[in-house]
C-alpha cells in the first residue's frame, strides 16, 4: 500500500492512452466573453430537482442575483449571469436533447455588469454546516460534467466522517483545457476554495491530482502553495479515465470504493478544480457561479480557445465569436469526446456543467464497419472496473439483460474505454447503457409491485 | 442567428476510437506470413506456393460462397487468409494439391463457419483443417522430404496427383527431427533447426524467421506475447528437468524448442485471438498447458509431434480458463468474490 508521502507518479490499473489533442488550446490564456444579446438558463442544469423561479418575466435583475432557487435538498440554485431583463420563463432547446424550462435574460448592454452583492466571506467564525450552506447560496455544481450540488456532497451523511478531500484537476478527457487554465490563473481561488472545503468537511487534508500532461501547472502549485495549507500536489500518469472518483481515489489513495458505494464510505470527497475555484471567488468576493471556463476546440471550430462565458450563453454565440465552424464540420460535442454529448442545434446554452465544446469534422466522424467479436482482450485490459466487456457486449446483443447482472453491469460507470480501444468497432458502453436502464426500470417496477 | 446548424450527427460517447480495426489485425498477420513463406519457397520451390494457394483458395471458397448475398463480405477481413495460409505452413511439401485445397474446405466450414463465423469458433481453424487431413490421409502427411534450398523447380509429380488416385511418382522421403529422435533417438543439431535445413512442413522449418514476424506482431500489439513467452518456458523447463534427470534418454530443451510445429504453432496458431482466453492470467495458463501437452505427446504419446492436438485441447479449455480467471472488479470484495457464481 503506497502511502501518501512516498510516491512518484500514481495511477489506476487498467484504462486508456488516447491522443490527448490538448495542444489546439493549450496555450490560449482565459478570454472574457462579452454578454450576448439574449442568455438562456435552464432551470435543471444540475443532477436533481429543477430549481424553481423567483423572479417574474420583465423584472430587471442584477449580475449574481438569485433568479431561481433550489427545489429540495438535492437541487442548486440559480442566478442573474448578467444585469438585465428577465425577457421570458418558457421552453427553451437543452443539451440533453430536451425542450426544459428556462429563464431567458436579456442582458442590458449600457449596465457595467458589476456583481450584486459584492463582499468577502469570512468563513473563520462559521461552523462546518454553515459553510456548507453557504456554498449552497452559491449554486455551486460538480463542474466537471456530472453537475452534482457541491452543497449535497459536502454533508456528509450522518455519523461518516471525511479524512480526504480530493481536488480533481485530472482532466483526462482528450481536448479540454479548462481545468489546466484554472490550474494556471485562478491557482489562488483554488488554494482559498481548498481552505474553505477542507474546513467544511472537517478533513485532514487536500490532495491535487494533477496529470503528468500538466507539468508547467504542476510546478507552479507546488511554488505558489501556501505553506500552511494541508495540501499535497499528486502528479498522475496521464490516463483515461482518470478522473472519475473511482479511479482517483484509486490513483492518489490507493483505496478501492467498494462496489455500489460513494467515495464518502472510504472517508474521501472528490470535487473537481473548478468547483474548488468558483468557491474560493465566492469566499473571497462573493461571486456566485455566474461564468465558468470553457475550452472551445477541435478541429472543426476557426478559433481555438478557452474562454470565460456567462452560463446561459447560447452555442451560437460561442460559435460566432470563436470565429465560425468549418464546412467539414459533423459533429458538435458539450464536454469531452470521451464522455460528452452530441448537439443538434446550436441555440442550446453552455450551462453550469459544460466543461467544453468540441468541434469534430470528417475526418473524427465517419462510419465504421462493425465485426463480430474477435475476443482480442483490448476491451477486457482496458475495463477499469476489471469487467469482461467482450462478454457482456454479447449478452448485451442477445438481450440476456439478466444475465448481465451475474457479470457486474451496474458496476459499470460507462466511461467509454471499451468502445474506444473495440477493433471491432462495437458499441459496447452503447449497449450497456441502454441495459442498465431497462435493468433499472425493470427493478423500480419489482419494487413498486411488492 | 442561425439555430439549426450543419448536418449535424446524433450519436453518443464515445466519439473518439483508435483506428486499428479487426481487419487491419487480421491483414497484419497475413503480411507477416509472407516471409514465413517465403522461406517455405526457398527451401521446397514452388511446391510451396502453390500448396499454399489451394490452402487459401480451398478456404476462401465457402467463406465467399456463403458471404456472397450478404451485405457485408466477410472475405474481406482477412482473417479466411490467415487460415489457408497457415494451413498450408503445417502441410507437408509433398502434399496433393488437392488434398491441400480440400483441407482450406473444411478448415473454414468445420473450423469456422458452422460456429457461426469470426470469432465464434471455438478451435482454431486451421489446425481443425489440419487435424482432418491427418486423419483422412495419414500417409501423404507423414511423407516428408529433405529441403532442397534455392532449387530451382522442384515441382514432384506427387503435388499435381488427381484425388482419391494413388500417385505413381516416389519422393526421396526422410525423417523429420521429431521423428527420427522418437524412433532413432537421433538428434538433429540446433543450428539445422534453427535456420530450417530440415525435413518437416512448409512453415515447421526456419525458426528464426518465425519468431522475427512473432516478434513484429507482438510488438504491434497484434498477437498477446503471454502465449508464446508462457509455452517455450514451460516447455524449456520440462524438457530441461527431462535431460537432467536422463540425458540419454530424452533431448535436450532447445531441441524441443526449435523442432517441429513448435514455433509456428505457439507464435500464429495458439495466439489465435478467438480461440484463446480472454484474461491475461488465463492466457498464461493456456500457454503452460499447452507446453505441457506438447511435451507429454512428444515424450509419452505415440506421435512424434504434438502441437496441434496440444493446441486443438487447450482452445477446448478456454471457456472454463476464462471463468475462472475472471478478475475480481474493482471495489469487489475479496471474500464475496469466492462465492458468487
Amino acid at each position: 500500500m503506497a502511502t501518501a508521502l512516498a510516491r512518484h507518479i500514481e495511477t489506476f490499473r487498467h484504462g486508456v492512452h488516447p491522443d490527448d489533442y490538448k495542444e489546439l488550446t493549450h496555450d490560449r490564456p482565459i478570454e472574457r466573453l462579452p454578454f450576448m444579446d439574449e442568455l438562456v438558463l435552464p432551470l435543471s442544469q444540475h443532477l436533481g430537482s429543477a430549481s424553481r423561479p423567483v423572479v417574474s418575466v420583465g423584472e430587471y435583475v442584477y449580475r449574481g442575483q438569485l433568479i431561481a432557487e433550489a427545489d429540495g435538498f438535492v437541487s442548486a440554485n440559480l442566478h442573474a449571469s448578467a444585469t438585465g431583463t428577465i425577457s421570458a420563463i418558457e421552453l427553451r432547446n437543452h443539451p440533453s436533447g430536451r425542450v426544459v424550462d428556462s429563464i431567458v435574460l436579456t442582458p442590458d448592454p449600457v449596465s457595467p455588469q458589476t456583481l450584486y452583492n459584492e463582499r468577502s466571506i469570512d468563513f473563520s467564525g462559521l461552523t462546518p454546516s454553515e459553510i456548507v450552506q453557504e456554498i449552497g447560496q452559491g449554486g455551486f455544481v460538480g463542474l466537471g460534467g456530472a453537475a452534482f450540488p457541491t452543497h449535497v456532497k459536502l454533508t456528509a451523511p450522518e455519523g461518516k466522517k471525511v479524512r480526504f478531500f480530493l481536488v480533481n484537476a485530472v482532466e483526462c478527457e482528450p481536448y479540454l483545457n479548462s481545468d489546466y487554465r484554472a490550474l494556471l490563473e485562478r491557482y489562488e481561488s483554488i488554494f482559498l476554495g481548498i481552505r474553505v472545503v477542507l474546513k467544511a468537511l472537517e478533513a485532514e487534508i487536500a490532495y491535487v491530482g494533477v496529470e503528468m500532461n500538466k507539468l508547467d501547472a504542476i510546478e507552479l502549485l507546488k511554488q505558489k502553495m501556501p505553506a500552511d495549507l494541508p495540501c499535497e500536489i499528486v502528479p498522475l500518469e496521464t490516463k483515461y479515465p482518470q478522473g472519475a472518483e473511482k479511479m482517483l481515489t484509486e490513483a492518489v489513495l490507493d483505496i478501492e470504493i467498494p462496489s455500489g458505494r460513494l467515495p464518502i464510505d472510504v472517508q474521501v470527497i472528490v470535487n473537481n478544480v473548478g468547483t474548488v475555484s468558483g468557491i474560493g471567488e465566492y469566499f473571497q468576493y462573493g461571486q456566485p457561479l455566474v461564468e465558468r471556463i470553457v475550452t472551445v476546440t477541435g478541429p472543426g471550430i476557426r478559433r481555438p480557445s478557452n474562454l470565460m462565458v456567462p452560463i446561459g450563453t447560447k452555442l451560437s454565440d460561442v460559435v460566432a465569436y470563436c470565429g465560425g465552424m468549418h464546412e467539414n464540420v459533423r459533429q458538435v460535442l458539450f464536454g469531452g469526446p470521451m464522455m460528452g454529448s452530441a448537439q443538434r442545434f446550436l441555440d442550446v446554452p453552455v450551462m453550469k456543467g459544460t466543461s467544453g465544446i468540441l468541434f469534430l469534422t470528417d475526418y473524427e466522424v465517419f462510419p465504421r464497419e462493425e465485426y463480430p467479436c474477435i475476443k482480442c482482450q483490448r476491451c477486457v485490459d482496458a475495463c477499469p472496473v476489471f469487467l469482461n466487456p467482450s462478454r457482456l457486449g454479447s449478452l448485451a446483443k442477445a438481450r440476456l439483460y439478466d444475465d448481465m447482472m451475474d457479470w457486474h453491469i451496474m458496476d459499470c460507470m460507462e466511461c467509454g474505454s471499451c468502445s474506444y480501444v473495440c477493433p471491432s468497432n462495437i458499441p459496447l458502453v452503447q449497449r450497456f447503457r441502454v441495459a442498465k436502464a431497462l435493468l433499472r426500470e425493470q427493478k423500480a417496477r419489482e419494487s413498486k409491485d411488492e | 442567428m442561425p439555430t439549426k446548424g450543419p448536418q449535424l450527427l446524433l450519436t453518443t460517447s464515445p466519439f473518439l476510437k483508435q483506428r486499428e480495426d479487426t481487419a487491419f489485425l487480421m491483414w497484419q498477420v497475413n503480411y507477416s506470413l509472407v516471409p514465413v513463406l517465403l522461406v517455405a519457397v526457398w527451401f521446397f520451390g514452388i511446391a510451396a506456393l502453390l500448396l499454399t494457394s489451394a490452402c487459401i483458395a480451398g478456404a476462401a471458397l465457402p467463406e465467399w460462397f456463403l458471404g456472397r448475398k450478404s451485405e457485408r463480405n466477410t472475405l474481406r477481413d482477412g482473417s479466411g487468409i490467415i487460415t489457408g495460409a497457415l494451413l498450408a505452413l503445417t502441410l507437408p511439401p509433398t502434399t496433393p494439391l488437392w488434398m491441400a485445397f480440400l483441407g482450406g474446405v473444411i478448415a473454414i466450414t468445420l473450423g469456422k463457419l458452422i460456429f457461426g463465423g469470426i470469432g465464434s469458433n471455438i478451435f482454431n481453424p486451421a489446425l481443425v483443417g489440419r487435424a482432418f487431413l491427418q486423419a483422412a490421409f495419414p500417409a501423404a502427411m507423414t511423407t516428408w522430404m529433405l529441403p532442397e534450398p534455392g532449387a530451382s523447380l522442384p515441382l514432384h509429380g506427387r503435388l499435381l496427383a488427381l484425388p482419391f488416385l494413388k500417385p505413381d511418382v516416389d519422393v526421396i522421403t526422410t525423417a523429420t527431427p521429431l521423428a527420427s529422435m522418437k524412433f532413432d533417438a537421433a538428434s538433429t543439431p540446433v543450428a539445422d533447426l534453427l535456420l530450417g535445413s530440415t525435413a518437416g512442413s512448409l512453415g515447421e522449418t526456419s525458426t528464426i524467421v518465425i519468431l522475427l514476424c512473432g516478434l513484429y506482431l507482438a510488438v504491434r500489439r497484434v498477437l498477446n506475447w503471454r502465449i508464446p513467452v508462457s509455452i517455450f518456458a514451460t516447455v524449456a523447463l520440462l524438457a530441461a528437468v527431462m535431460y537432467a534427470i536422463d540425458p540419454s534418454r530424452f533431448a535436450t530443451p532447445q531441441f524441443h524448442l526449435f523442432s517441429g510445429g513448435l514455433m509456428l504453432g505457439a507464435v500464429f496458431m495458439a495466439t489465435d485471438p478467438v480461440s484463446s482466453p480472454i484474461t491475461q492470467r488465463g492466457c498464461w495458463i493456456f500457454g503452460a498447458g499447452i507446453g505441457v501437452l506438447v511435451i507429454v505427446i512428444r515424450v509419452f504419446g505415440g506421435l512424434p509431434e504434438g502441437v496441434m492436438y496440444a493446441i486443438l485441447l487447450m482452445n477446448a479449455a478456454t471457456p472454463l480458463i476464462n471463468r475462472t480467471t475472471q478478475a475480481r472488479i474493482y471495489g469487489e470484495n475479496r471474500r464475496r468474490e469466492r462465492s458468487s457464481p
